[in-house]
């Protein structure tokens, strides 16, 4: 009777929680995205470039069990990408006053939707690229290979005067991103991955994170299906990339730092390595703690005691609630499926 | 008779270890086969060289399933299971944490004709694919009586279920030729009696040519049509249970000499 009941419910897609949770979530974009509160609206459309982040970097490491750091490198490659083919042309001729633009970029102006498909598709090819020579590498040599390539993209994209406006960074990208259109994209995503791990591939990808040595041997062909999650990885990771670019206006090399993939990799940790369901959560929830916690850098008058603001001070805190919670929580943590 | 694999003058050595010392087979279509000998003779190099883990140092592998000779060694695992070759492991490896019948689904991957976007757009050519799997998986799970367990995690099973999974899973991928790393280990005498009859009964049904390495003699001379001997990487006896039992060097071997 029990295994009965078992089986009913895991034939479902989602169960009736999950259906509600869902519910109100949508009801909650919507009311946001009519409010007047600009504030707020950012944080959300940030919310949701962070769950794709977050599930693009659970497919290639909480799924396909490859230890990869680069998502840095690809969003960096996403949000340039879609920079360079949004920002009208006579904004490229102001922001590139030390050395022009390469003439066949120069008058380019593309509709953001299929920028941003571009930068998917872009940072996909890089993926493609980097994955062969470096998915034969294992575990740690991995984490290192695609941590140098994150580094090399950025300075790469400082040295390229004339292609990624160097270190002076590029302004006045159109202001594209609203919480429509981050959570348009979340959506897709967090479709994309439910019936990519509902299938045949998904489940060779979990083979492969289970043991290898086993998937090989039942037929799976190890490093196709590698470089398969890894590109796909990199395609979310390079339209997020391009949807951050077009919610902040401005980005330059050095916002694509190791600390960058940090941020992701804790909310992949978070969220249950393999759990689709726990990274939207821990990636909302991280998001909109980040800016809660901002109140601690600025000073504070408690009545009887004036606090100064420390500059920092959130993000020691916020580490710090973090180092508690996976101490305490670990087991529910990461308990994935 | 048809030779399904054929192993020629092959020599695996590791640095200055010979694990197989020009070892020769021939596996005819449709038989058992055993592998035996002491505990480090080298039966699992030569399992790891035909199932492509290895590349042999000399000599090659040639598997020959309908009447086309594949040279196999020198392929990888993949290729090899592709072209109908799959086998079990002697301290079993399943996906642990995925369920019982995930770890069958799995097996049928490598026959999956859909490309990866039909399965995650679940067009009608993948669904029908995803239908014909399921309902295969489900039949195996029943042949090896773990229809009951299908949505529990593999990792929970008990060692004997485990084991017979894994032969579920092998199986999935629709070879001609199963090799058996020691199926019976762990088992007790009924146990071991009942995987004798479950060998011999997927035999026939799948159409199979199994070569197998077990400790159990009794398993071994009791469904073994021929039996290969191995002691420190050499072939000292090959031939029918009762040859074998009168063998003088492979009791030698087993016993220790004076």
């Amino acid at each position: 009777m029990k295994a009965n009941m078992k089986t009913a419910k895991s034939k479902k897609l989602i169960d009736n929680r999950t259906f509600i949770s869902f519910v109100i979530l949508i009801i909650a974009l919507i009311v946001i995205n009519f409010t007047d509160n600009d504030y707020i609206k950012r944080i959300t459309s940030l919310c949701g470039i962070y769950v794709i982040l977050g599930l693009s970097m659970q497919l290639i490491n909480g799924f396909t069990g490859l230890f990869s750091l680069g998502h840095a490198g690809f969003m960096a490659i996403g949000a340039y990408t879609v920079a360079i083919l949004t920002i009208a042309p006579e904004d490229k001729v102001m922001n590139f006053f030390m050395k022009p633009i390469l003439p066949f970029l120069a008058n380019v102006e593309w509709w953001f939707f299929p920028s941003l498909i571009m930068a998917g598709i872009i940072a996909g090819v890089f993926g493609f690229l980097i994955g062969a020579p470096v998915l034969r590498l294992t575990d740690d040599y991995l984490a290192i290979a695609t941590l140098g390539f994150a580094e090399i993209i950025r300075v790469v994209f400082t040295n390229t005067q004339s292609l990624t406006n160097g270190a002076l960074g590029l302004k006045a990208i159109p202001n594209n991103t609203n919480v429509l259109w981050s959570w348009a994209m979340a959506f897709i995503t967090i479709g994309f991955m439910v019936f990519l791990m509902k299938g045949s591939y998904g489940k060779a990808f979990k083979a492969i994170r289970e043991d290898e040595i086993a998937a090989r041997s039942m037929g799976i062909n190890l490093f196709r299906h590698k470089v398969m999650s890894f590109t796909f990885s990199a395609f979310l990771a390079g339209v997020a990339g391009g949807l951050m670019a077009s919610l902040l206006g401005t980005i330059d090399p050095n916002m694509f730092r190791i600390t960058l993939t940090f941020n992701i990799l804790l909310i992949m940790v978070l969220g249950g390595l393999g759990n689709i369901k726990g990274t939207v959560i821990s990636a909302i929830i991280v998001t909109a703690a980040m800016e809660v916690l901002r109140f601690l850098d600025e000073s504070i008058n408690l009545g009887f005691i004036q606090l100064e603001g420390i500059p920092g001070m959130r993000m020691v805190i916020f580490s710090m609630i973090l180092m508690a919670v996976v101490i305490f929580r670990k087991d529910r943590l990461l308990k994935g499926n | 008779m048809r030779i399904m694999l054929k192993i020629e003058n092959m020599t695996m050595k590791f640095g200055g270890v010979i694990a197989a010392n020009n070892f020769n087979a021939n596996i005819e279509k449709g038989r058992i086969v055993g592998l035996i000998g002491p505990n480090g003779a080298g039966k699992t190099t030569i399992f790891n060289v035909v199932t492509g883990v290895y590349m042999p140092t000399e000599g090659r592998v040639i598997f020959n399933p309908d009447d086309r000779e594949h040279v196999i060694s020198g392929l990888r695992p993949d290729e090899i299971a592709k072209l109908g070759v799959c086998r079990t492991f002697q301290n079993i490896r399943l996906f642990k944490d995925l369920s019982v019948l995930d770890n069958v689904f799995i097996g049928n991957h490598l026959r999956i004709e859909s490309n990866v976007f039909s399965s995650i757009l679940r067009l009608p050519g993948y669904i029908k694919e995803e239908k014909e799997i399921l309902k295969k998986s489900l039949y195996l799970l029943e042949r090896v009586g773990l229809l009951q367990e299908k949505d529990e995690k593999a990792h929970s099973l008990p060692y004997g279920k485990q084991r017979r999974l894994e032969i579920a899973r092998a199986l999935a991928t629709n070879p001609r030729l199963l090799l058996l790393d020691e199926p019976a280990a762990g088992m007790n005498p009924q146990e071991s009696r009942e995987l004798m009859q479950f060998i011999l009964d997927i035999k026939d049904e799948f159409d199979l040519t199994i070569f197998l390495i077990e400790h159990h003699m009794e398993v071994v001379m009791g469904i073994c049509e021929e039996i290969f001997v191995l002691d420190h990487g050499e072939l000292i006896a090959q031939g029918n249970p009762e040859a074998i039992q009168n063998n003088q060097r492979v009791v030698e071997a087993y016993l220790g000499v004076e």
